[in-house]
């Protein structure tokens, strides 16, 4: 039987700040968030690392635009994809959407082989020093949770964002999501009501496509800090697909989304929550 | 007798390390055997485990035996409305009184169809004949984790080992009785619960599947994974429907892409990959609430361009499985 390590891995030793994107429903915009959130992190100085271990449907790639990109293998480990580096800010991607030969590819993988592999994302990349390492996740609670729980249970993460869409059939697995965190340990630093609302381009009449509200509604049942609404905005989406190639600085083009601000006061409530940093502690 | 889930856990092992990168999966008929496995802590425990061809298979073949057609819902990319489109086939098939109908929820971490079908409350009972199926109308049954759980919001953190136990029960153990139309709605991904109802299914005979996409290439992106997967897996699939395509508001009437189709959106994709299309179904505010009140949207509002564009793909559907 071996003697349990509990020292953290020696792959995040520089890396302040962890945060787990996280929700029980497939589709309410976790890539979307996590994406948003690095671009506004990086365009406000920071080094931002983003890992993400949804296997079997990669979304970060195509988002950074960073599709048909590879991941080198040093002495050291693996080198994430960079994809912005201007003054005290960069952005560094990990993705298995990386390792695949054609886009269109399957990953066809049981459990056992997907916790190998996040226990290697975890163990293996080089990120150097980090301000923000950024984990996006897939939905459900089951072998990715499992592992990244395992993988991170001495390594002191920073806590969970949770991202949910309006509708009771979305909270309705949010809720599972929540107990999830309560079980392993994952502080909630928050939620965030993504496709709140859309504004016709025609009229500027808000629908709520999705309903409103659900996300208020689980914070105030769980204690749970409300970090924000984020509308449907076509333009984000827009900004995304029209990346000309893999040199588009899209940490500046975000700055004048309308989305921007929004996601700038998500950051600053996740910061003045105040958690220290995770080297020296 | 109610069923618990506690009940329905899969033969109990305890590895004593993580599975290692190659690791053949302990459940494997490889387990045990493979090159991985040399020097593995487990490898003993893995050998032990039960294998050869599942004795199991035969007996979900002949419980599922009086089942006409069994469709997959199926889709790479979570919330593009599989469950949604799942309830809506349910209750538009289920609106022909000669018609027997189940639905089976595989969605294990994010069950959503009992709250869609408007019997989230229900639990499944066990008989001398298997674990009966909640009954939503008198041709309508249907069956989830969530009748099982001891309180709605209870996570279920279960690996993939458990989760394949439990698709097995839910093929072997349910009473599902004479069915003209199974229909299995699943979890987003290319994972477990996919290999495995596959597995178990194959020797019944799967009709096919039904893909359903958004128009966005984010979401295109995962959908051609999932019909990659179908291919590997020798599954037909039967057709994509193309979910949230376009918003009229309800102010000005005018209409918006809410999802933009940058690549062309699910129609361009079956001409790329030759699959058929199956109709596109827009946005419709009403199409959420209905589903969160667990009532049929298409019985509400048989109005909506949205009633009439499912009822439409519906009959797609149905031809492509040769129900005339």
């Amino acid at each position: 039987m071996n003697v349990e390590n509990t020292d953290p891995p020696s792959s995040l030793r520089n890396v302040k700040h962890i945060l787990l994107i996280l929700s029980g429903k497939g589709g309410v915009g976790k890539s979307s968030v996590t994406t948003q959130i690095a671009l506004a992190l990086a365009g406000l100085g920071n080094k931002v690392g983003v890992l993400d271990i949804d296997l079997t449907g990669p979304s970060i790639p195509r988002m950074f635009g960073l599709e048909g990109q590879s991941i080198f293998q040093s002495n050291e480990g693996w080198m994430p994809v960079s994809k912005y580096e201007e003054g005290t800010g960069a952005l560094k991607v990990i993705s298995l959407g990386f390792l695949l030969n054609n886009r269109g590819s399957s990953v066809v993988w049981r459990g056992p082989k997907k916790t190998a592999m996040i226990k290697q994302f975890i163990k293996d990349v080089v990120w150097g020093e980090l301000d923000y390492l950024l984990i996006d996740t897939p939905p459900g609670t089951s072998d990715e949770h499992i592992s990244i729980a395992e993988e991170l249970r001495w390594a002191i993460p920073d806590g969970a964002i949770i991202v949910t869409t309006p509708q009771t059939v979305a909270t309705a697995d949010v809720r599972k999501e929540i107990n999830f965190c309560r079980k392993v340990n994952f502080d909630i630093l928050g939620i965030v009501e993504n496709m709140s609302g859309f504004v016709c381009p025609h009229c500027a009449e808000c629908t709520y496509i999705f309903s409103n509200g659900g996300g208020q509604k689980l914070s105030e049942e769980f204690e749970i800090p409300y970090l924000g609404n984020v509308p449907i905005d076509p333009t984000f989406v827009e900004l995304i697909e029209n990346q000309k190639s893999e040199e588009t600085n899209l940490v500046a083009l975000y700055r004048s989304q309308s989305l921007f601000p929004i996601f700038k006061d998500i950051i600053s409530s996740i910061q003045g929550q105040n958690v220290p940093s995770r080297i020296n502690r | 007798m109610s069923a618990e889930v506690s009940h329905i856990l899969p033969p109990d092992y305890h590895l004593k390390e993580v599975e290692p990168e190659h690791c053949p999966g302990p459940e494997s008929e490889n387990a045990g055997q493979g090159d991985a496995c040399n020097g593995c802590a487990n490898k003993d425990i893995c050998e032990s485990l039960p294998k050869g061809p599942d004795p199991d298979i035969p007996l979900i073949t002949e419980n599922l035996a009086q089942i006409e057609h069994k469709i997959l819902v199926l889709s790479g990319k979570g919330g593009v409305g599989k469950s949604t489109f799942t309830s809506m086939l349910c209750w538009a098939l289920s609106s022909d009184e000669d018609l027997q109908v189940g639905a089976m929820d595989l969605d294990i971490c994010g069950p959503s169809l009992p709250r869609m079908l408007g019997c989230s409350g229900e639990s499944v009972h066990e008989s001398n004949t298997g674990w009966s199926p909640v009954y939503v109308a008198e041709n309508l049954a249907t069956m989830s984790i969530q009748f099982m759980l001891p309180q709605d919001d209870s996570a279920i953190i279960w690996r993939g080992s458990k989760k394949n136990a439990l698709i097995k029960k839910f093929l072997k153990d349910v009473d599902w009785d004479a069915l003209d139309y199974l229909i299995v709605d699943t979890p987003p991904g290319t994972s477990d619960e996919h290999i495995s109802i596959n597995k178990y299914m194959k020797d019944s005979g799967i009709d096919g599947a039904l893909i359903v996409t958004t128009p966005q290439e984010v979401a295109l992106l995962d959908v051609r994974k999932e019909i990659d997967f179908c291919r590997k897996a020798g599954i037909k699939v039967l057709g994509l429907v193309e979910n949230m395509s376009g918003f009229v508001c309800p102010n000005c009437k005018g209409q918006s892409l809410v999802f933009k189709p940058t690549t062309g959106g699910g129609e361009q994709l079956c001409k790329e990959l030759g699959v058929p299309f199956l109709g596109s179904v827009p946005l419709d505010p009403r199409v959420g609430r209905s589903c969160d009140e667990g009532k049929s949207f298409l019985d509400e509002y048989p109005e909506s361009p949205a009633s009439i564009a499912i009822l439409n793909v519906v009959e797609r559907l149905r031809d492509a499985v040769g129900d005339v």
